[in-house]
């Protein structure tokens, strides 16, 4: 039993990982409309952006903080306006097709101009194990825990409560009616870009130490955030988090009781079950198909 | 150029092709028999993404279903042409599975799904050492022999997996041309107008998907006798990525875009390889980031792909 308590535990951590990668893409795609298949490649970036500020003497603290600067210029604002400005008025597949290309790049970028190895990264939590009634949980997943509900509930709060996160969600319902109302849509589909950027770097400081800095890291995490995502209902923020926490909690159970070998195969499996029988996902709405 | 001219340039290339094999080294006529093997894969590909308007980002799997099927009955002593309908129908099969449930919800939803496959199909090679030898994967695959003629050599591989793509590609052309094939074209220039016109979206749509998976798996199988040893490696993901890039870059929903895309992703990398030149050098490392930058490059400034700049021309021309 504690045993499975345990793997629960540790499978919310993960999975709250999964979800906050899971939550800039369904914010992307709330707003803009974006599909970023460069999404995994996303947190890779910042990964090996914080190893060289570490190589260049900075301690991990001001390393994330120059990265998240970083990535609000480059994969914030940078990918808006070079790759998702032009394009989107075409529709969705080519954006798709683009940031496909995207990923291709980024992935070579860092296998070519940093490494191929797999590299070390320092965990920003003490090392070590808290015991509580036979219940073995590392420091490292509580800590991953409170960072991700922090982050996860400050977005809420964001969003719902101040007039700017009140005027994100008018964009993602309906653009059109936003800017009748007077709202800045370019300034709002930019700030989720921003917010995008920021989530994934926290994503890559909470995963890189156990999965290690590696050019492809970004393709299993860019995976669990889109089926995350849409299990959870692609059209709304709460879904991405309960696609991520159960694709982390069925993963650790899998690998556990059934075969550790196909751990990665859980969250294909869930997703084909989901859209089966649930097509706009377990929280989601079902969207009119727009003529 | 008219359609007429048109089949006499490609005849004429085609024996030329075959003319000039005789005189090449044998790796380069491995080389252009593996352009043949992708070609298949990708020409199936096309199907799916240009005609059918679906993201499939699984094409790998069904490549490497092929050649793992090709591999172990092949082994056992099948004949070649019980092996090869063999794995077009499993890939088909495993198709139609697939794109089921993901096709009844939205177009990019098949995209995750075949992407998820790969993955999987990628773990079972893997892990499942007793059936494909996990990592280390399955060696001496034997060459067929076809009404006699012994295909061991390059030279004789070459020129049946060369007619066997002709073959293929007439069947696709067939396909294409008949009714049911346009009913392809109109369903994904306008899906709703199509529906509005009887064709039955859903259905229509899952059968381009399978029967593009079904030439990845008959790519596979002339895959798995030319290389004659196979592992997981060429069936990852990756693959797959590059094989819908390539279908795009060439000009997707085009017959010959896959001919061009291949091209550059299979002949262009060993073409590199083989010079010394510094610039040349840097293209090995960066190739794929290159190719990446075009890709995107393409799509914000030649969304039809390569094979769409003649008409691009002729339009600009028109307009003055």
């Amino acid at each position: 039993m504690g045993e499975l308590v345990q793997l629960i535990v540790s499978g919310i951590a993960t999975g709250a990982i999964y979800a906050l990668a899971a939550l800039g893409f369904t914010l992307l795609w709330q707003a803009s409309g974006t599909i970023n298949f460069a999404q995994g490649e996303f947190v890779t970036l910042p990964a090996f952006a914080m190893l060289l500020c570490i190589a260049a003497g900075a301690p991990l603290w001001l390393a994330f903080l120059i990265t998240c600067a970083a990535a609000m210029v480059v994969l914030g604002w940078g990918f808006k306006r070079v790759i998702v400005d032009p394009l989107i008025r075409h529709g969705v597949i080519p954006l798709v097709i683009a940031t496909l290309g995207l990923s291709i790049v980024l992935k070579t970028l860092v296998r070519a101009g940093y490494s191929a190895e797999a590299h070390q990264f320092a965990s920003p939590f003490p090392a070590g194990q808290l015991s509580i009634a036979g219940v073995n949980v590392s420091y490292a997943d509580i800590g991953t825990l409170f960072l991700a509900g922090v982050i996860v509930v400050g977005l809420q709060a964001f969003v719902t409560r101040t007039v700017t996160g009140r005027a994100m969600q008018a964009v993602a319902q309906n653009t059109d009616a936003a800017r009748v109302l007077g709202i800045d849509v370019k300034r709002m589909v930019l700030y989720t870009f921003l917010i995008n950027a920021v989530l994934a770097v926290i994503a890559a400081l909470l995963v890189t130490p156990t999965y290690l800095a590696k050019f492809d890291m970004g393709d299993s995490i860019g995976q669990k955030a889109f089926f995350a995502a849409i299990i959870g209902g692609f059209n709304q923020t709460r879904g991405a988090l309960v696609g991520g926490v159960l694709i982390g909690v069925l993963e650790n159970v899998v690998g556990f009781y059934v075969s550790p070998a196909y751990k990665e195969g859980v969250a294909l499996m869930l997703f084909l079950v989901v859209i089966l029988f649930r097509p706009e996902g377990l929280l989601g709405k079902a969207e009119e198909r727009k003529v | 150029m008219s359609p007429r001219a048109g089949t006499i340039a490609l005849v004429a290339a085609l024996g030329f092709v075959a003319f000039a094999a005789a005189y090449l080294k044998r790796s380069d006529v491995y080389l252009l028999t593996l352009y043949c093997v992708y070609l298949m894969a990708t020409m199936g590909l096309n199907l799916t993404v240009g005609y059918a308007g679906q993201m499939s980002l699984g094409q790998a799997a069904f490549f490497g279903i092929g050649a793992y099927h090709a591999a172990i009955l092949l082994k056992l002593g099948w004949p070649f042409f019980v092996v090869l309908p063999g794995a077009a129908v499993a890939c088909f099969v495993v198709g139609l599975a697939l794109g089921f449930p993901a096709l009844r919800v939205q177009h990019h939803y098949l995209a995750f799904a075949t992407l998820g496959f790969n993955v999987l199909v990628y773990l079972v090679m893997r892990n499942e050492e007793k059936i494909t030898g996990g990592t280390y994967g399955i060696s001496a695959i034997p060459r067929p022999t076809v009404l006699g003629f012994d295909l061991g050599g390059h030279l004789a591989y070459f020129y049946f997996t060369l007619a066997s793509l002709v073959a293929l590609g007439l069947l696709l052309w067939w396909l294409l041309r008949s009714p049911w094939g346009r009913a392809f074209a109109a369903l994904r220039d306008n899906p709703i107008r199509a529906e509005s016109l009887g064709v039955n979206i859903t259905a229509y749509t899952l059968l381009a998907f399978a029967i593009g998976a079904a030439c990845a798996g008959v790519g596979g199988v002339y895959f798995a006798s030319l290389v004659e040893f196979i592992e997981p490696g060429p069936f990852h993901f990756s693959t797959s990525l590059t094989m819908l890039l390539a279908v795009i870059v060439g000009g997707s929903g085009r017959f010959f875009g896959p001919a061009i895309g291949t091209a550059i992703i299979v002949l262009l990398p060993e073409l590199l390889r083989g010079s010394s030149a510094p610039w040349l050098k840097f293209m090995q490392t960066w190739y794929l980031a290159v190719f990446g930058v075009a890709v995107v490059a393409l799509m914000v400034w030649l969304p039809g792909g390569l094979l769409s700049i003649p008409e691009r021309f002729k339009r600009k021309g028109a307009a003055r």
